[in-house]
């Protein structure tokens, strides 16, 4: 029922995902932050079980912080990247597997380049310039596929994003009402204005 | 093939000493010095360093490690030991944010310490740590700065100045003496009696000194050796006009 999306320009990836909170029928919360800053170039969103994304985007934070206190210096985005994976895998055939899909937006400042990388419950995991999760992301995916180019604009970025949320409240079921923006460059994650559907659309 | 430790090492004396422990606390004798001074508003790590072998890189010995963002640890005694605790540490520092959301308070991983130390005091097959730890930190909500201080037997203290390692005792003589409050009311003045009190052990100067700085939410300030030389020169120019003023006589 939830909904994320990555978009990968030449120095930026812009995470977005939308902030409600809900159990079967029973909307709790249409403000929740679910995006989770797992270093200063790591910006990690998920779909799926509630509970298992908060135990999944906790445990990875922390021990990826512990990777940072012991070594010194940051953990790469592929080396966070394939660890999340592994992650994943590892809990998959076990007792507790994690039904959660992640998106890892990430910034290497060693190499300077943007990464976006899509993980699904199943431990796969994939490079794109841009993807999404959800029953949304077939709507986006479409959008994406139309309007997307490389070396896009930040402004660029949110105007697709734009286009595909006003899809969102024209042909998904599911009831969106705002939508919480991040970007991931070499100065670190940028929290940007959140989208507002009830408002027609424009970032306030 | 006994898989199951069944003789303990650390045990009573007829006289009530715990003499592996006795021992532990002699191993940290024979590390290098590391001085620690708490200030109005930060806290200065001051370490002896060891001169290192001529073929050896000296970037790859240090004495002084973080723990989590805002605590910062200096040992003497045994390295690959400390290098055990550390590393227990560290995962207790981002375990307890993951289970409270809070950074640890320094007492609590100082408390952590401790209670290994003291467990490997007590366990069949297992000898104490032959290492001694200065923690220093601040609290999170908090602007006040604090120093512990751990020991092989598992004890743990708080103090405003302390040294551990290679004669200790006689820069603890120092501080006793010289520590005011009003002379560590600001960085400079902290700094200044850390690396004073390390002078009286490591008598040949900057080059055998790494000092620390940590102040609230700021990075783990190391000094370079120019910096510390400026501390060096500064205290061996008054030491000599102390000596002038005696010589002169009041």
């Amino acid at each position: 029922m939830d909904f994320c999306i990555g978009i990968r320009g030449n120095d930026f990836v812009l995470l977005c995902e939308d902030m409600n909170a809900a159990q079967s029928i029973m909307l709790h919360k249409q403000d929740h932050e679910k995006m989770l800053d797992l270093n200063d170039h790591l910006l990690m969103t998920r779909t799926g079980n509630l509970g298992d994304g908060v135990q999944c985007a906790e445990f990875l934070q922390k021990n990826i912080q512990l990777y940072q206190i012991r070594n010194g210096y940051e953990m790469r985005s592929s080396a966070a990247a394939h660890y999340i994976r592994k992650y994943l895998a590892d809990t998959l055939r076990s007792r507790e597997p994690l039904e959660v899909n992640l998106l890892l937006g990430a910034y290497d400042v060693i190499s300077n380049t943007p990464q976006l990388y899509y993980m699904d419950y199943l431990g796969s995991m994939a490079t794109a310039p841009f993807c999404a999760h959800g029953y949304g992301a077939m709507f986006a995916t479409s959008i994406l596929d139309m309007y997307y180019h490389p070396g896009i604009s930040v402004d660029e970025a949110i105007g697709i994003l734009n286009k595909c949320i006003k899809e969102l409240k024209k042909r998904l079921i599911i009831n969106f009402s705002k939508f919480n923006v991040k970007v991931v460059d070499k100065d670190g994650i940028h929290k940007l204005p959140t989208i507002s559907v009830e408002d027609g659309i424009h970032t306030h | 093939m006994t898989s199951r430790y069944d003789r303990a090492i650390t045990v009573f004396s007829p006289d009530g000493h715990l003499f592996q422990v006795e021992y532990a606390q002699e191993a940290v004798k024979k590390g290098t010095c590391a001085v620690a001074v708490r200030g109005a508003d930060c806290i200065v790590l001051a370490v002896e360093k060891k001169a290192v072998a001529k073929l050896q890189e000296e970037r790859t010995v240090r004495k002084i490690v973080q723990l989590d963002k805002h605590i910062v640890m200096a040992f003497a005694g045994l390295s690959a030991d400390a290098r055990v605790l550390i590393s227990r540490a560290r995962v207790e520092c981002q375990s307890h944010q993951l289970t409270v959301e809070d950074p640890v308070t320094v007492e609590y991983i100082t408390r952590y310490l401790a209670q290994i130390k003291q467990q490997y005091t007590q366990s069949n097959g297992r000898r104490p740590f032959g290492v001694s730890c200065l923690l220093a930190g601040f609290d999170k909500d908090s602007d006040t700065p604090r120093l512990y201080q751990t020991d092989p037997a598992g004890n743990y203290f708080e103090w405003k100045a302390d040294a551990i390692g290679r004669s200790a005792k006689t820069v603890h003589e120092f501080l006793e003496k010289a520590y005011q409050d009003d002379l560590v009311a600001d960085r400079v003045g902290t700094i200044k009696l850390a690396v004073k009190a390390l002078f009286e052990v490591v008598q040949s100067g900057s080059k055998n000194m790494d000092v620390a700085v940590i102040a609230k939410d700021k990075k783990l300030e190391m000094l370079t050796t120019d910096e510390i030389s400026k501390y060096v020169s500064e205290i061996e120019k008054e030491r000599e006009e102390e000596a002038q003023r005696k010589k002169r006589g009041r």
